[in-house]
């Protein structure tokens, strides 16, 4: 068994920096790259490019990447693992063994793929079975957005990931997987930990945890003396260096930018977090409140003492449902008396649309420099403000109204207050809104499956 | 007694989950903690994001980190792709609760080599 093992993070999320994946790989010594690029909303948008085009729906980004990393990985066997194959993991599959081929690694690669997880087309037989999948934020029952649901997804955890590897997988591909469980994978693969050996399967979730956001906790967004935080257009991204009894050290490559340290740790330790006593996953519940830091050296967080306890019966599932028209416009008055201008603007025109008789669902206005983030917090506005931008959206069903909507921006700066502009990028857009339904499924009902591809 | 801004004390990530905006608040060093888990209280939170926050708010203390999480219900005009908000994943919430202000005594200031202020 190896000592130790480095993991290391590239995308911590679909869109993150292009090259971050390709500096993990030849920036230094790792053994493993996992990439998260499946967002809430990622499924939907490829269920839509699906629909279109059979041989579409996953994260093409992802194989453009394989085409410029794969013949190192192979050749200093980095293994891959990737949530990249959205709602067609075998398709992302096929492409990225077509791209070994084209490099001339027949033979010489195995790409696991992971399935199972994609529920769309059992959701009807799940609800005449009494699995109501009710919305766990809300309490309501899928049947209110039935006839509006566009993808379907469970959760997978880690153990699909560890099979893939265990059968020699160069390259493991699944559809939506935890962000922790491509991390967590890894670690039980290398190490043999058992599946009822809850605080290394929690530590490993941790380190995941805190891998999963990319730069996110070696100096991105960091508040922590972030003036101080050096060298940020070469940010360095999170490897977890991993040992057999669980515990772990989170650092970046030599010579990046950016900073580890306990600060930019715990900050990212606590994002997103819900109850810290139980950080619920498929393959365990973590206790964040049993986590100890301590500094290891420069750029190195040494973390330890994590406690799990067992996993529950279910998973989590994430179902998206269209859920009606959105659009955003925005205009920006100027000094003198900028404020009271935007203001009066948004008069005039929600006047307007009360005359056009225009319902929506919602009707937000924001002054952008004044309170578009910590509103009233924010407290009253300079008076000489050089500029602010009023921002206003509408949400509904009916698109005409919306579409509608649109239309009623740009002539504000013919009829209403002076001293505007900011028009350029034309009308607003109208926005298909697809939202989001966290629900809970049995695990009894939810089947994994790993298949390996061999490249010939 | 004096007033002091959580930004001197503290440091903050903030994220959502759908309507939920979750905020976790870190002492800038431990021993400054037990003030914070003393001063910043789920209903003082409450209060602070009166208007924005229009669900209750829940807290949980991590000690060992030296931080708090402070979960505030319906805060995002819906969440995720309903919410018209700018920011619609209650990213700048972490700063907004810096700026709320705790009263401590000059005795326990000065223990805490915090400058006098005002």
């Amino acid at each position: 068994m190896k000592e130790k093992i480095r993991i290391a993070a590239g995308q911590g999320f679909w869109g993150d920096l292009l090259d971050a994946p390709v500096r993990q790989v030849q920036g230094g010594p790792i053994d493993y790259l996992m990439l998260d690029y499946l967002a809430e909303v990622t499924m939907s948008i490829m269920q839509k490019q699906k629909a279109r085009d059979p041989n579409a729906g996953y994260a093409r980004d992802f194989v453009a990447l394989m085409k410029e990393i794969l013949p190192a990985c192979v050749e200093r066997n980095i293994k891959v693992v990737a949530n990249a194959g959205g709602v067609n993991v075998p398709g992302c599959a096929a492409a990225v063994a077509e791209v070994a081929r084209q490099l001339g690694l027949s033979g010489k690669v195995k790409i696991g793929i992971v399935t199972g997880d994609d529920i769309l087309s059992s959701i009807d037989d799940f609800l005449a079975r009494g699995i109501e999948l009710r919305n766990m934020d809300t309490g309501d029952p899928l049947s209110t957005v039935r006839d509006k649901i566009q993808s379907a997804n469970a959760y997978l955890g880690a153990a699909p990931i560890v099979e893939a590897l265990n059968q020699g997988a160069q390259v493991v591909i699944t559809g939506r997987a935890t962000d922790t469980g491509l991390t967590l994978g890894p670690m039980i693969h290398e190490f043999g930990w058992a599946a009822d050996d809850w605080d290394k399967l929690a530590a490993g979730t941790i380190a995941g945890h805190i891998i999963e956001c990319g730069a996110q906790c070696s100096g991105g967004n960091c508040q922590y003396d972030w003036q101080t935080i050096p060298d940020l257009a070469n940010v360095g991204f999170p490897i977890a260096e991993a040992s057999p009894d669980g515990r772990f050290v989170i650092t970046k490559h030599e010579g990046t930018g950016g900073r580890v340290n306990v600060p930019s740790v715990k900050e990212q330790l606590v994002y997103e977090m819900g109850d810290p006593h139980e950080y619920i996953t498929p393959d365990c519940v973590a206790d964040f409140t049993t986590i100890q830091l301590a500094e290891d050296g420069a750029d190195r967080v040494r973390v330890s003492g994590i406690k799990g306890r067992p996993a529950t019966d279910s998973l989590k599932v994430s179902i998206s449902y269209s859920a009606g028209f959105k659009a955003v416009g925005t205009l920006v008055y100027s000094w003198p008396d900028a404020y009271a201008k935007a203001q009066a603007a948004d008069k005039i025109l929600r006047s307007r649309l009360e005359r056009l008789g225009l319902r929506f669902d919602e009707i937000l206005t924001e002054f952008v420099g004044v309170n578009a983030t910590h509103g009233a917090l924010a407290g009253d506005p300079a008076l000489d403000a050089a500029e602010v931008q009023f921002r206003i959206g509408v949400r509904g069903d009916d698109r005409a109204a919306v579409e509608r909507f649109t239309k009623e921006i740009a002539p504000l700066i013919l009829t209403g207050p002076p001293g505007v502009t900011g028009f350029a990028g034309g009308r607003p857009k109208v926005e298909e809104i697809v939202a989001y339904w966290p629900a809970l499924i049995p695990k009894s009902e939810i089947k994994a499956t790993v298949e390996i591809l061999e490249v010939v | 007694m004096m007033k002091i801004q959580l930004t001197k004390i503290a440091h903050a990530r903030s994220g959502d989950k759908g309507d939920t905006a979750n905020v976790g608040l870190i002492a800038l060093r431990n021993e400054f903690f037990p003030l914070l888990a003393r001063e910043v209280t789920a209903a003082r939170v409450k209060e602070h994001f009166r208007g924005i926050c229009k669900g209750d708010v829940e807290r949980f203390e991590l000690p060992n980190l030296g931080a708090l999480n402070f979960l505030l219900h319906e805060s995002l005009g819906g969440g995720g792709t309903l919410s018209l908000m700018t920011d619609a994943q209650g990213k700048t919430f972490s700063t907004a609760l810096l700026r709320m202000q705790i009263e401590i005594t000059d005795d326990e200031a000065a223990r805490l080599g915090l400058a006098i202020q005002e």
